[in-house]
């Protein structure tokens, strides 16, 4: 008795709906028995996570914060991953993109006007651009896988950061610590409802290129072009469509939205530069993306539910003693029942009596 | 000991994981399977082994802890890529992303323990009966030959088991009958289906072989390396091994010179760091990496090596037509 | 004409052997019979049913009906490991050989036996040096040429020790030295004692090498003989029928004036992998309300052709291709569309349509350039409505039958996504529209309304250039028939002069004007 894979005819409707719920529930299941290996009640523990960071205004703030870069970066990897563009250094785009953004407050802080924000998110855009132009070049070019690249410079962009925050860019008058001055009031992303909590601009940004994108790939000739690659290279050719263009038009996109992710985050989160200024949210962005089947819109809502993780974590640290950690393996295993339902879309499962019965038909 | 000896005992032992991981990918890829989950696995066994070693004070435990969690991760991604047909290079992300989450939660508790460490080959072997202490005590006279002695004769279990992992490979995949079926699976997984081989099998028990080698990988790090245990203290190792793979065009004995020549980088980038030359350290540990993706380019700027080597099956699906 | 039992006492002998498949009967109660020592081919067009009955014979099909008798007892072979058992070996058309490996590897992998790899090497060497089919087994086949890696195919064959050697089309990749080292060695395993079932077309070869022939048209025999004793326009006739098709259009007169729409000159390309053929000086112009076909068994350049004429491949010159008397060479396939040309390619699923898209998405795939104003607003923004339209306009004027409003491509039956395919292209009303294997898979009715359409398309000033390996096609709906063989283009000549054994000797390769001649001694 084994179980046997018949490709359907057409990808199935019903499971492309389901599957990321079922993946939730699944992950969910999984959470409780680890909750219960680490010897604290599952209800607790799953009520702390998910159900406590949405029950008080401030915390609503929070997970906001924590979607916003999420969101955007996963926007991004979505235009990637859908034309076949495995661009897996995000998180080397939206460190970049911070520092790039950043240079204005930190090299010229005398410089204080409204233009100034503008101006840093334009260029953390720009400097998260030209970093992703890198692994892309690298593909057209010479054919060098960009899986390994880009990450590989992932390492480069942190160390960069390293770099600068202990040195040219410390704040003199910082006592030594590694960071850059505070930025200055103009160079500071404001909250969208000071008066309710600490949400900055953001997750409109993030919420508003989710629209954008989806529109473009659902509704505008760019769109076709960018699936029509992924899916059928071949037909893309027919059609005309340059593949080559197309690796730079995905990570020249998502890596200035990556960009934006950072410098918003530099700039709104935290208020100016330090070593590590992402729990890895360029790679969290790959779950959120799968999670939200490649669509801008179910990204908002998989960028939500993994902020909550994030949140669920810090709290449930606080109030049950788990460790913070739990968040992160939450995180990997969504990810991994996720790409395990979407097999249901493609494929049906059937299961098989024995070899003969197989061969009569 | 001379400094000669010592700069090459550190560049071997920061070139063996590395080696081990990659010289188990080099297998998984050559039956057409892409495990971009070399990360996960080799943190995994790095945390297991730890801790292992830590709960039980046996060293050894700990190394079969770290082997055993590499193959039971792996095959988390071999149940998803060989049995359900998920995409391969999405599945082994998410095994890093969850390996990298996993032993963070698990390796809580061993933060700060003090690692147990691996002893060397001459002194494990002595505990066994009637050949261990003649055995030991001629690796102790060898190991006195100058430069080279400590290198060859002084050096933890797991350095010997990757040098002869590496030949034995070479060997299996080149001059056995089950290498070369190996081989024609990566090849063409359609014809190698059609001469009747079984195509899913084979490759479970090559991801399990990949699992293997890089949880001992990570072993080497938390028992030899560093005998501790620190959050994702891989810190991309098992992408290096990956490009590694590239890099050695898929050939075991072109993997042993690659991983030695990554492992005297990152030496002597520590060493160049110690010595205070000015360097930014930053630039200097970013230099392994940038070294990554220049070997990248130069490999796939030759097409027809790329291709002459690059298992053709590798990283596409197979589901067999009934 | 039977040849006697007992001048060859029958080796293999089939007996009213019926292959269907569903509602298609690919072989029709099947009579042929192999003598020992005989080298016996197997003659037909494409879709005659050559593969079908073969790979009976070999066991990986079973029939529906009749009997096979191996040696005089009848024999019922249920894969292809009981065949090996029997004695049967087959040379595939398309290896299944692993080029990362070497010859030997290769060898030794469809051997069931545990010999090591060296041993193996050896009995290979020894083999290939007693045939006469060199080939060093120390080499990887990646780097081997076509006719060296059939060797790899044959000597893997003929280490098995069979008794019966099928080889299916095995000249079509060699060339025409390599050829003649292949006739040796079959000459050579005839002496032996060996048999031997060549399937082929090609009616120079048949007659100088095989004993017996059995022809097969639409799944049934239609002659047995002794190519020795015909030829080769006698041996045409047989494969491709004597009746000429009804013709279901007029011909119009081709108006003197009508412009060069389309107008390929002295156009070569170098082969783009080892298996491409080479496009050797091809000359061609079609004018408006002319279609013209390329016939020509599959492989002799036509989809190379195709991609060079579509623009998926450029030329070098400018000039070489013109499309309304505009230079296109250096266009990409977008702008000679623009220019006014349309289209369709041999594959449909994964080239001429996105499988996992809508249909109505896929009417895209080759108008978004084109029809620019129709479907797109500002900003690129697709009018779903009118995309929609358009595509219910294609499916309700081609009659194409699905099962939901807009369906993925990859549901449709292949004669209704070829339907819809073609559709989208005849909508634009092209000035000039390329089309490869129209009706290739395709069932009989959806294949009428296609070829229909084509033909409406030229009535109204349209150049239509047909490429088909259906000769009826052809002789039903062209005006000019010209012959591709071997990357090289016929001269087109009209129908009217169009005779079956003419066409049929050039797609053997003969030239016309030879056809009272025994074939000559190449």
């Amino acid at each position: 008795m084994r179980f046997e894979l018949v490709k359907r005819q057409q990808h199935s409707k019903l499971f492309s709906a389901l599957s990321p719920f079922l993946a939730l529930a699944l992950t969910l299941v999984c959470g409780a028995l680890i909750f219960a290996t680490q010897g604290k009640s599952p209800v607790d523990g799953l009520y702390t996570y998910f159900v406590e960071p949405l029950l008080e205004v401030w915390s609503l703030h929070e997970l906001a914060i924590k979607a916003a870069p999420l969101i955007l970066i996963a926007v991004g990897l979505s235009v990637c991953f859908l034309s076949n563009n495995w661009n897996i250094g995000a998180e080397g785009q939206f460190i970049m993109g911070a520092i790039a953004g950043s240079i204005l407050p930190v090299m010229f802080p005398t410089f204080q006007n409204g233009f100034v924000l503008p101006l840093m998110l334009i260029m953390g855009m720009l400097g998260g651009a030209a970093y992703a132009g890198i692994p892309a070049l690298l593909k057209t070019r010479f054919g060098t896988n960009e899986i390994l690249t880009s990450l590989m410079l992932v390492y480069v962009a942190q160390s960069f950061l390293d770099w600068l925050t202990r040195g040219p860019w410390r704040d003199p008058e910082g006592n030594n610590f590694p960071l850059t001055r505070r930025f200055h009031p103009d160079a500071v992303l404001p909250e969208v409802l000071p008066s309710s909590g600490s949400a900055h601009w953001g997750i409109v940004f993030a919420v508003v290129a989710a629209v954008l994108v989806w529109f473009m790939i659902s509704r505008t000739v760019k769109g076709f072009e960018v699936r029509v690659l992924g899916a059928s290279p071949r037909a893309g050719r027919f059609a005309g469509f340059s593949a080559k263009r197309m690796v730079f038009f995905a990570f020249l996109l998502s890596g200035a939205l990556a960009g934006l992710a950072g410098i918003s985050e530099a700039a709104g989160a935290i208020g100016y530069l330090q070593p590590v200024i992402s729990p890895g949210y360029g790679f969290t962005a790959i779950i959120v993306a799968f999670l939200g089947r490649l669509n801008p819109l179910g990204i908002v809502a998989a960028g939500l539910v993994l902020a909550l993780t994030y949140l669920g974590g810090e709290a449930a640290q606080i109030s049950l003693g788990l460790s913070d950690k739990v968040a992160r393996v939450f995180q990997g295993m969504l990810l991994f029942f996720v790409l395990g339902c979407d097999t249901l879309i493609h494929y049906r499962i059937r299961l098989v009596r024995d070899a003969v019965a197989a061969r009569v038909s | 000991m001379l400094i000669a000896e010592s700069i090459l005992l550190t560049i071997a032992t920061a070139a063996t994981p590395l080696l081990l991981a990659a010289i188990g990918e080099l297998v998984v890829e050559r039956s057409g399977v892409l495990n971009l989950g070399v990360e996960g696995m080799m943190v995994m066994g790095a945390v297991c082994g730890f801790g292992a070693a830590a709960l039980t004070g046996s060293p050894w435990i700990g190394m079969l802890a770290a082997i055993l969690a590499g193959i039971l991760f792996s095959l988390l991604f071999g149940f998803l890529t060989l049995s359900i047909a998920t995409n391969q290079v999405a599945t082994g992300l998410s095994l890093t992303l969850l390996g990298l989450g996993l032993s963070s939660m698990i390796g809580e508790a061993f933060v700060g323990s003090p690692g147990v460490k691996l002893p060397t080959l001459a002194q494990g072997i002595v505990e066994v009966p009637m050949i261990g202490s003649p055995i030991a005590g001629l690796l102790g006279t060898l190991s006195g030959i100058p430069v080279v002695g400590p290198l060859l004769f002084a050096q933890d279990p797991i350095f010997y088991i990757s040098i002869a992992l590496v030949v034995g490979v070479a060997w299996f995949l080149f001059r056995t009958r089950a290498g070369l079926v190996l081989r024609s699976v990566g090849d063409n997984h359609a014809s190698a289906h059609a001469l009747g081989t079984n195509v899913i099998g084979i490759r479970y028990l090559a991801v399990m072989f990949g699992g293997a080698c890089a949880g001992l990988a990570g072993g080497h790090l938390s028992l030899v390396y560093t005998p501790q245990w620190v959050e994702n203290m891989t810190a991309g190792r098992g992408w290096i091994a990956l490009a590694l793979v590239v890099f050695a065009s898929w050939r075991p004995l072109r993997l042993l010179a690659g991983a030695y020549l990554f492992g005297a980088v990152s030496i002597g980038q520590l060493h160049a760091q110690a010595l205070g030359l000015g360097i930014p350290t930053q630039l200097l540990s970013a230099l392994p990496y940038l070294a990554t993706v220049l070997v990248l380019v130069l490999i796939s700027r030759n097409r027809r090596l790329t291709m002459m080597n690059t298992p053709a099956s590798l990283g596409q699906p197979f589901v067999p037509d009934r | 004409m039977q040849p006697s039992a007992d001048t060859f006492p029958a080796l293999l002998e089939t007996r009213g052997l019926t292959k269907v498949f569903g509602k298609l009967t690919a072989c029709d109660a099947i009579d042929l019979t192999i003598g020992r020592g005989e080298i016996h081919a197997l003659l037909g067009e494409n879709g005659a049913g050559k593969s079908t009955l073969v790979k009976m014979l070999f066991g990986s099909l079973e029939p529906s009906a009749g009997a096979i008798m191996w040696a005089g007892q009848p024999v019922r072979i249920a894969a292809p490991s009981e065949a090996r058992k029997l004695g049967i070996g087959m040379v595939f058309q398309h290896f299944s050989l692993f080029e990362a490996l070497t010859a030997a590897e290769n060898i030794a992998l469809s051997l069931p036996e545990r010999t090591p790899v060296s041993a193996i090497a050896e009995k290979a060497r020894a083999l290939s040096a007693a045939y006469g089919l060199p080939v060093d087994p120390s080499m990887l086949v990646g780097d081997l040429s076509v006719g060296e890696r059939q060797r790899i195919e044959i000597i893997r064959c003929l280490l098995q020790e069979p008794q019966l050697i099928i080889l299916d089309e095995p000249t079509s990749v060699l060339t025409p030295q390599e050829a003649d080292r292949l006739f040796e060695t079959l000459e050579r395993l005839r002496g032996e004692g060996k048999s031997i079932l060549y399937i082929s077309h090609r009616l120079d070869e048949v007659k100088r090498l095989c004993d017996a022939a059995t022809v097969l048209r639409h799944g049934k025999v239609v002659a047995h003989c002794r190519p020795r004793e015909e030829t080769a326009a006698s041996l045409a006739r047989m494969m491709v029928g004597n009746t000429v098709p009804a013709v279901t259009r007029d011909t119009l007169p081709i108006k003197p004036d009508a412009p060069a729409l389309l107008e390929v000159r002295a156009l070569s390309r170098p082969p783009a992998t080892p298996f491409s053929i080479p496009l050797r000086d091809i000359a061609l112009t079609v004018h408006g309300g002319e279609i013209v076909g390329i016939a020509g068994v599959a492989g002799n350049g036509q989809g190379e052709l195709f991609e060079a004429v579509s623009g998926e491949a450029l030329q070098v010159d400018a000039g070489t291709i013109r499309i309304r008397g505009k230079d296109a060479g250096r266009l990409s396939i977008s702008g000679r569309r623009l220019l006014g040309a349309a289209f369709v390619p041999e594959e449909r699923l994964g080239h001429g349509a996105a499988p996992a898209m809508r249909l109505s998405e896929n009417l895209l795939l080759s108008r978004h350039r084109t029809d620019r104003r129709t479907f797109f607003g500002r900003l690129g923004v697709v009018f779903a409505g009118a995309v929609r339209k358009a595509s219910q306009r294609v499916v309700e004027q081609m009659d194409v039958r699905k099962s939901a409003v807009d369906p993925e491509a990859a549901a449709l039956s292949g004669g209704n996504l070829q339907k819809f395919i073609v559709g989208r292209e005849l909508d634009r009303r092209p000035a000039v529209i390329v089309i490869n294997q129209p009706t290739w898979g395709v069932d009989a009715g959806a294949a009428a309304r296609i070829r229909q359409a084509l033909v409406e398309l030229a009535r109204g000033g349209s150049a239509v250039l047909v490429i088909s390996q259906d000769l009826d096609e052809l002789f039903e709906i062209a005006d000019f028939i010209a012959v591709m063989h071997d990357g090289r283009l016929s001269k087109p000549m009209p129908r009217g002069e169009a005779t079956s054994e003419a066409i049929g000797l050039l797609m053997g390769g003969a030239e016309p004007g030879h056809a009272g001649h025994v074939g000559a001694a190449a």
